[in-house]
């Protein structure tokens, strides 16, 4: 919007200028509080018309909740936590396997995406194994993590790690692959070694491959601990919305959906700084600077 | 890069360091598979040298294989048949002491012009503090103060080539590769980076091997022209230009009788090949 309006004040000058500058900032300022009108007038819609319709009993808010009974049971949960510890304490046990799974998962499948895009050997040798083993419904693997490992955390992380790595390593691997040749042909004449290449070169060509793949692995990461956590498990938010449904509580399961939401939208924010920092020389792409 | 220094100061280290920096390309055959599975003949015994110290333009139709040849001046690349060798040795691996300003930008985009030009230092394992220091020195010499801390896609397409410049003379090459590095330029640009090219390379005087199709730019800059046939490329001509150095402006000198002479004696012999080069690509597009 306001690259549209720039050009065609560029010809005027003095004040001119000014006053067209104004009137972009006078736009890009009346774009933004027409997009969060929208934005919350859909909120209101939604939950408005959820209340509304299982208050007037068109749909049963014992199956389907109510936004103001999840808003209570939420309070309730903070408060009086659940029968298996505090809800703090439970949101942290999901947190934690997460987090450790995610940064495992991410670790090792950078490592194995630089060194089989690497290696036309070992990419050769591997790769029928990685696809095999990929595609192996990664659900099932959580039931073997639980018999092998019992129900405490390791088969959490181990699961939320598996599925994080297959995300990273494709998109690593690919990213590796698509270096530019000449700067790889570049940095062989003025003299690195193959790890100074790898560090120079390689990783830092991969990382936007690399950090595009980690926004949707965090989300998966979560998915990881909370099957894990449904399979079988002494705390974790998996395991409250498992009693939730046992207990036909629809607003218990909606209470802790929300709260992964929040969790996963922190995690996508921090990600999304991650990204700014070590991306920051890339040149802003012209859908980048229109967008939000 | 201490011991670098003392060769270029000291007369006798001076003519060693010369001598190990002559090349010669003797009978440099390369052949391709194409995807359809044909072998395709890229170059045909190509032979020239390149004395030390000596500034050398290939000039050839487009297609004929000069970037070709360069992969394997600089051990990029293995020839078929044929070899390479520099001071004597043939090459094998990347070849010593060479650095080379390629046809298309090869400027890592992250990282800064300072942090570019630092590449090939690092890459030798020059101190962090003694490497900085020259690669400021460096983009003073290429007229880059002040842009350290850009990133290349803030620069101008002339800048870009300037920090090039800088990272690939900042190791003092005994051998220097350029593939058409002001190809992209605008003719004031290009005019003012070769009159700064050929300061530069008088304070270093590493063996250029240059390509260019631009042949005012290489009776201006060379010592030797080398005219190569249309694909597959071999050597038609060499010629050796006599005009006195030091040569000054780039702009000034192309109005010089002998200049003009040269440079219409390198035209006729290019013009059959360039032709030639046009037809068959021109044919084949019909
Ligand atoms: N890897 C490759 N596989 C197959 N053919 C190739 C390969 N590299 C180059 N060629 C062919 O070899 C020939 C010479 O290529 P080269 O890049 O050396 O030309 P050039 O003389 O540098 O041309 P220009 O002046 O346009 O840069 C071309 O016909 C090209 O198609
Ligand atoms: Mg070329």
């Amino acid at each position: 919007m306001s690259t549209t309006s720039t050009p065609s004040a560029a010809p005027v000058t003095g004040n001119g200028q000014a006053s067209a500058a104004a009137a972009a900032k006078r736009a890009a300022r009346r774009r933004i509080a027409l997009v969060w009108a929208g934005r919350l007038g859909l909120a209101a819609v939604v939950l408005g018309g959820w209340q509304a319709f299982t208050t007037w009993g068109i749909v049963d808010p014992f199956f389907f909740g109510q936004p103001s009974g999840i808003w209570k049971r939420l309070i309730d949960l903070f408060q009086h936590g659940t029968e298996f510890g505090s809800f703090y304490q439970n949101i942290w046990t999901t947190i934690q396997e997460a987090l450790v799974g995610f940064a495992a998962g991410a670790v090792t499948g950078v490592v194995f995406g630089v060194a089989l895009g690497q290696s036309r050997f070992l990419s050769d040798v591997l790769g029928p194994y990685i696809k095999m083993v990929n595609a192996i419904p990664r659900i099932v693997l959580g039931s073997i993590f639980i018999v092998a490992f019992g129900i405490g955390v390791t088969p959490k992380i181990l699961l939320a790690a598996v599925l994080v790595f297959f995300i990273v390593f494709f998109n690593a691997f690919q990213g590796v692959r698509e270096v530019d040749r000449n700067i790889l042909a570049n940095a062989k004449v003025l003299g690195a070694s193959q790890l100074q290449i790898i560090r120079h070169v390689i990783v830092p060509s991969a990382l936007t491959w690399i950090i595009a793949s980690l926004h949707s692995a965090f989300g998966f990461a979560i998915v990881g601990a909370l099957v894990g956590e449904v399979l079988g498990a002494q705390s974790g938010l998996g395991l409250v919305i498992k009693t939730a449904q046992n207990n036909f509580d629809p607003n218990g399961v909606f209470a802790t959906m929300f709260v992964i939401a929040v969790i996963v939208l922190g995690a996508e924010w921090l990600i999304g700084k991650l990204e700014h920092r070590l991306l920051s020389w890339r040149p802003p792409s012209p859908s980048e600077a229109n967008l939000l | 890069m201490a011991s670098r220094n003392d060769v270029a100061t000291s007369p006798i280290a001076g003519e060693i360091h010369r001598d190990n920096a002559r090349i010669e390309i003797s009978g440099l055959t390369k052949r391709f598979l194409t995807p359809a599975g044909e072998v395709f003949t890229a170059l045909q015994g190509v032979s020239f040298t390149v004395e030390p110290g000596q500034f050398c333009a290939v000039v050839g139709p487009t297609g004929c294989g000069k970037s070709t040849t360069l992969g394997m001046v600089s051990g990029l690349d293995r020839p078929s048949e044929g070899s390479v060798k520099v001071g004597g040795r043939e090459v094998d691996g990347i070849t010593d002491g060479v650095s080379f300003m390629f046809q298309a930008d090869a400027l890592l985009p992250w990282k800064t012009v300072l942090g570019n030009v630092l590449m090939g230092p690092i890459f030798r394992g020059v101190p962090k503090q003694q490497a900085q220091a020259s690669a400021r020195d460096w983009l003073r010499r290429v007229g880059l103060t002040g842009f350290e801390d850009r990133y290349p896609h803030q620069l101008s397409g002339g800048m870009r080539k300037r920090v090039a410049m800088a990272a690939a003379l900042i190791n003092e090459p005994k051998i220097l590769i350029m593939d058409e590095p002001f190809g992209a330029l605008d003719v004031q640009t290009k005019a003012i980076m070769s009159t700064e090219l050929l300061g530069l390379w008088e304070q270093i005087r590493p063996s250029v091997i240059f390509i260019t199709h631009d042949l005012d730019e290489a009776v201006a800059l060379a010592d030797r022209v080398v005219v190569m046939t249309s694909s597959p490329g071999s050597v038609k001509a060499v010629f050796d230009i006599d005009l006195p150095r030091p040569r000054g402006s780039v702009q000034e000198i192309r109005f010089q009788p002998r200049f003009i002479e040269l440079q219409h004696q390198i035209w006729e012999t290019l013009r059959e090949e360039v032709e030639r080069a046009y037809a068959r690509t021109a044919g084949g597009t019909a």
